[in-house]
């Protein structure tokens, strides 16, 4: 497999680490009203077939963390972004 | 000495006649030429038996002339390079090579063991799961033992391997697999249309089977053809050529593995050469022309030395000049097979007989045998005579009559299958085609992947050279290229469709499918019987398709039997995974220069040298090579750490703590970032001051530990445990990039940019005063504990000094940039001399950090809190950080949790093992009272004990309370009382005067 770093153009497989679902998002609050927000926060995830938006960090490169969208069925990634995006 | 070639055809073939290589099999004496195989040129010298069979130790020889061959394998080459299980038919022969037959004893002519084939019942499907079912314990000592003496195949040598092996990359537009008509034909498409080519042939010539038949291209002989599209590919600019390379894996993204036989064709890699090289090579676009792999008729003693596939028989004769027998019958069911009679009889041989099962006689057939001299026979094999090789086969016509033929060799053909493995390997399935009765290429190919020719089941000569160009051409057009226009068209649909037969009815004795695995047509018709449906499960069932040719010449033949056993259409019962690699790829080679001290890099600390000076004993710690202690001539261990730990605590230390992680965190919202990663506060940390901070992961449990220091407003220094530093630097990426990339900070690992050294003892000040240069202050009142600021030393060298103690003792951290690292210990061992100055090794580095109760490695284990560690109190109420609202869970901060204590034991000598698990005094070591367990152990020279860290449940309030200390793996108790971990100097006043 391969990642096209907006970097570092495509590198193999081996440079980077994955950590997970992008889509999460941590919560703002930390009063007890925010618990299930929590909880989904750390341990819930889902599990598509298609379609998957996750983190992927380039470590043995430009140590970017990038927003890859892959198929989880075919392995094709249709995009790659900086998750930093916008700064 | 049968060094005549008894079989060479005198001038016939690609080989070098003029010259000789002399080379052995089992102990003889044999010669060869230039260009052959080890098959062929065993052939030549009417070699036929090469090996004796898995399971029944059944004789056999060479069946094919390629990578497919499932039967003729031998050990090659001897002592540390002997490699077993290779195919005598893809060893490319070179002076003194030296081969030896496996899997029989006491000599491949006499096998004890081939009484195996009497007990065939005991061996037939299934027989792991039936015969050794039980009892259990029989498995170990009776069976696995008897299996493995009966059945198997070569032995590796023992030593270690003396050659290396490489891993490359490479790159290209198109990727050409296979050098035939196809792939000739793709690869000159694509090139001249201006792409970037790497042709890959597993073979040491290229041609493919243009090398094997005696076709014409354009009125010239095929062979001819082929060296001409061979130069004009090699005098293309953007054209590589890689022989002997296999392609053997497709991957995602454009990724193809490769294995490249650099030096497997010499008796030795020459001097700095590898054995073999394994290639990742990426491609936007790659064209399969991996050919096709013939298929047998299967019949009863089909697997008789001497019995061939026809299109091998070709190759021998017509590439390599070899007749593979005197007296031949041809059996087959398809035209291509006919070449074999005609290409024999022009070579000498005498062709007895075309024997053709199909329901209907064929003209062409008939005449092909009229002009070969043989007669054309309607009916099928019955049986072969002739143990170690054949000498005669008894045919059965269509009327029911026998007839009695002497030969010495059998070739037979079933058809062609194309070599379509690559094309599955991301998923796709092969389909069925009913007219060729193949299975082709299905329309799920990987993304940019094309296949031509054989592979594709265009199976004429015509037809891979036309498809061969589109399919170039096609795939230099996807890389943006214009290709001219093709000068093959398509043939006419020449598609000859097929009447396939599998194997012949009622003949005598085993038919073999699998000959490597020895898996007979009975087999496969067993597991039919016994329920089994799949393919795939036929295949562990019978292991039919397991062995290291992975059922190339079988799989499909094992399907028609299953299908016709089972009443189903065979397109419909479908084939067996194919999945990398291809062919075998030695372990070696997937390893390339990762082995041995190269398994992974290790990193040195600045002060390695100094300290192998010293004969300091090194220990891994990560990838770092760290001083372990520092032992003096006739010293014992525990002596070494007693005196490098009392003398720290009486005079001074120094330390390498270059490995910890340094992270540079920089910017107007460093201390903002900082806030949200440590549980406790950091931004309103004064400019020269360093303070401990505790991260957590985002479930609450801790996750390292270290100082920071705020250098400047805008400008912090943080430490991470040696094991984390990578985790820890990844993390704050996370932070900074992920979760808040509005706040204006970056962090960058400093790690390798400091060398720095902990200063400790009474005597620290004095030794670190006289590095410093003039006119600076470093006096308790100027520069406090947890003071921290820049400096210069030694004339001008800038350092950083922080007055940090993980001992317990007056302690300064003196970094300089790692450049200075060699020269600073050198430095401080001078200027500490007078002063009693000694290095002490991270033994005696923990021996200290558990005198004095600070949580390291064995107590940040991923189970413990800020709550457990005792540092609850340290976190923050004001602020939001990561692992607050998860760590606050109720059951994380109930009493009863295990929390960080010290252990004496009763008897001050007992050494307390880490890892004990603690009960109450008077209770059972059982899991049910399992109240805690050691993580760290040391001996403490100052208060002459054994000490320990544990973590016990409600530990803080059971001061003084007996428990016992249970190490059931080495059938130990003992008891300790619990107490404070801070053992030396609790009240901490040493570090502050
Ligand atoms: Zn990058």
């Amino acid at each position: 497999m391969r990642i096209n770093c907006p970097y570092c153009g495509a590198r193999g497989l081996e440079e980077f680490t994955y950590r997970g679902d992008a889509t999460v998002k941590r919560p703002e609050s930390i009063e007890e009203s925010a618990r299930d927000a929590w909880v989904d926060y750390v341990y819930l995830r889902d599990n598509p077939a298609g379609l998957h938006k996750e983190l992927w960090h380039h470590g043995a490169g430009c140590h970017s963390w990038l927003e890859v969208t892959r198929n989880t069925v075919t392995h094709e990634i249709t995009a790659v972004e900086l998750a930093a995006k916008g700064r | 000495m049968a060094g005549n070639q008894i079989n060479r055809l005198s001038g016939k073939g690609l080989v070098d006649h003029g010259k000789t290589v002399s080379f052995q099999f089992d102990g003889e004496a044999f010669s060869g030429h230039p260009g052959d195989t080890l098959a062929s040129a065993l052939l030549a010298n009417g070699v036929r038996l090469v090996g004796r069979s898995f399971k029944y130790h059944r004789p056999r020889g060479i069946l094919t002339a390629g990578s497919e061959e499932p039967n003729a394998l031998v050990e090659l080459r001897t002592g540390a390079r002997r490699e077993p299980n290779t195919r005598a038919t893809t060893i490319e022969l070179y002076d003194g090579l030296d081969a030896t037959s496996q899997n029989r004893w006491p000599s491949l002519k006499l096998d004890v063991l081939s009484v195996n084939q009497l007990a065939t019942p005991i061996f037939g499907a299934g027989f792991y799961y039936k015969t050794f079912m039980w009892p259990a314990a029989f498995w170990e000592k009776l069976y696995e033992p008897m299996i493995r003496r009966a059945a198997g195949l070569g032995y590796p040598s023992k030593l270690s391997d003396p050659d290396h092996y490489e891993k490359s990359n490479a790159f290209c537009d198109v990727l050409v697999i296979g050098s035939g008509a196809a792939g000739l034909s793709a690869a000159l498409a694509a090139a001249k249309a201006g792409a970037r080519v790497i042709l890959c042939e597993e073979d040491f010539e290229l041609g493919g089977r243009l090398l094997a038949e005696s076709d014409e291209i354009d009125g010239k002989p095929a062979q001819e053809w082929a060296r001409a599209a061979a130069a004009e590919l090699e005098s293309l600019p953007d054209c590589r050529i890689m022989r002997r390379t296999t392609v053997f894996g497709a991957y995602d993204g454009g990724v193809y593995g490769a294995v490249e036989r650099v030096s497997d064709h010499l008796p030795v890699p020459p001097e700095h050469a590898p054995r073999q090289r394994l290639w990742r090579i990426v491609a936007k676009q790659s064209v399969v022309c991996a050919g096709g792999i013939e298929r047998p008729i299967l019949f009863g003693n089909n697997d008789r030395p001497g019995v061939m596939l026809a299109g091998a028989v070709r190759t021998y004769v017509n590439r390599f000049g070899v007749a593979p027998g005197r007296t031949a019958v041809v059996f087959a069911d398809n035209h291509d097979a006919l070449r074999t009679a005609t290409d024999l009889a022009a070579a000498g041989v005498a062709v007895r007989a075309i024997v053709d099962p199909r329901p209907q006689a064929s003209a062409a057939a008939e005449q092909v045998a009229g002009e070969a001299g043989a007669l054309y026979i309607r009916g099928g094999i019955e049986n072969v005579r002739g143990a170690l090789g054949i000498k005669s086969v008894r045919v059965k016509d269509a009327q029911g009559g026998t007839k009695e033929f002497d030969c010495d060799l059998l070739a037979t053909s079933g058809g062609w299958n194309p070599a379509l493995n690559l094309t599955t390997h991301l998923g796709g399935k092969p389909a069925w085609d009913s007219a060729l009765s193949c299975l082709v290429p299905g329309e799920d190919l990987p993304p940019g992947m094309q296949v031509a020719g054989a592979a594709a089941g265009q199976f004429s000569l015509q037809a891979c050279l036309a498809s061969g160009e589109a399919a170039g051409a096609e795939a230099a057009k996807h890389c943006g290229f214009s290709p001219s226009a093709l000068r093959r068209p398509a043939p006419a649909q020449d598609r000859a469709p097929a009447t396939p037969v599998w194997y012949v009815e009622n003949s005598r004795g085993k038919a073999f499918v699998d000959f490597q695995n020895d898996v007979a047509v009975s087999d496969v018709k067993l597991a039919a019987r016994e329920g089994f449906r799949v393919p795939d499960h036929v295949k562990r069932y019978t292991t039919l398709g397991m062995a290291t040719d992975q059922g190339k010449t079988s799989n499909l033949n094992g399907a028609a039997i299953l299908a016709e056993a089972t009443g189903r259409y065979l397109g419909a019962v479908g084939s067996t995974t194919f999945r990398p690699p291809y062919t075998p790829v030695a372990l070696g080679a997937l390893a390339g220069h990762h082995r041995g001290k190269d398994f992974r890099p290790t990193r040195l600390a600045p002060s390695h040298r100094w300290a192998e000076e010293q004969g300091a004993v090194f220990v891994e710690v990560g990838a770092w090579m760290r001083a372990l202690m520092y032992p003096k001539p006739g010293e014992a261990a525990q002596e070494t750490v007693n005196r490098e730990v009392s003398n720290t605590r009486t005079n001074v230390g120094v330390c390498d703590v270059s490995t910890l992680g340094k992270i540079d965190v920089q910017g107007p919202d460093a201390g903002e970032l900082l806030n949200r990663v440590y549980i406790n506060a950091f931004a309103k940390l004064p400019v020269g001051k360093a303070r401990y901070g505790l991260m957590l992961r985002e479930d609450g449990f801790a996750m390292d530990d270290g100082t920071t220091a705020r250098l400047a407003e805008d400008h912090f220094y943080m430490t991470t445990t040696t094991a984390n530093a990578l985790k820890v630097s990844q993390h704050l990426e996370f932070c900074q990039q992920v979760l808040w990339p509005e706040l204006d900070v970056q962090t960058v690992s400093a790690t390798e940019q400091w060398a720095q050294y902990a200063v400790a003892g009474p005597k620290a000040r004095k030794v670190i005063e006289a590095l410093l240069d003039a006119g600076q202050d470093i006096s308790n009142d100027a520069f406090p504990y947890m003071a921290c600021g820049k400096f210069t030393v030694c004339g001008g060298t800038p350092a950083r000094i922080f007055r940090l103690s993980f001992s317990g003792e007056l302690a300064y951290e003196i970094g300089v940039p790692a450049r200075y690292g060699d020269a600073l210990i050198r430095a401080i061992i001078k200027a500490g001399a007078e002063h009693g100055i000694a290095p002490y090794g991270t033994e005696a580095l923990g021996v200290m950090r558990i005198e004095k109760g600070h949580a390291a490695g064995p107590e940040l284990n991923g189970q413990t809190t800020a709550h457990d560690l005792g540092l609850g109190k340290m976190a923050s109420t004001k602020k939001d950080f990561i692992g607050r609202f998860m760590g606050e869970r109720e059951a994380l901060n109930e009493a009863g949790r295990a929390a960080m204590v010290g252990l004496k034991p009763l008897n001050p000598k007992t050494r307390i093992a880490s890892g004990s698990h603690l009960v109450k005094r008077d209770a059972q070591a059982t899991g049910a009272n399992d109240e805690g367990y050691v993580t760290s152990m040391a001996y403490s020279p100052e208060l002459e004990t054994f000490i320990a860290l544990a973590m016990l449940s409600n530990g803080p309030a059971r001061m003084g309370e007996v428990v016992k200390v249970c190490d059931p793996l080495r059938g130990n108790e003992t008891l300790a009382e619990v107490c404070s971990a801070h053992f030396v100097d609790p009240e901490g006043g040493r570090l502050r005067v």
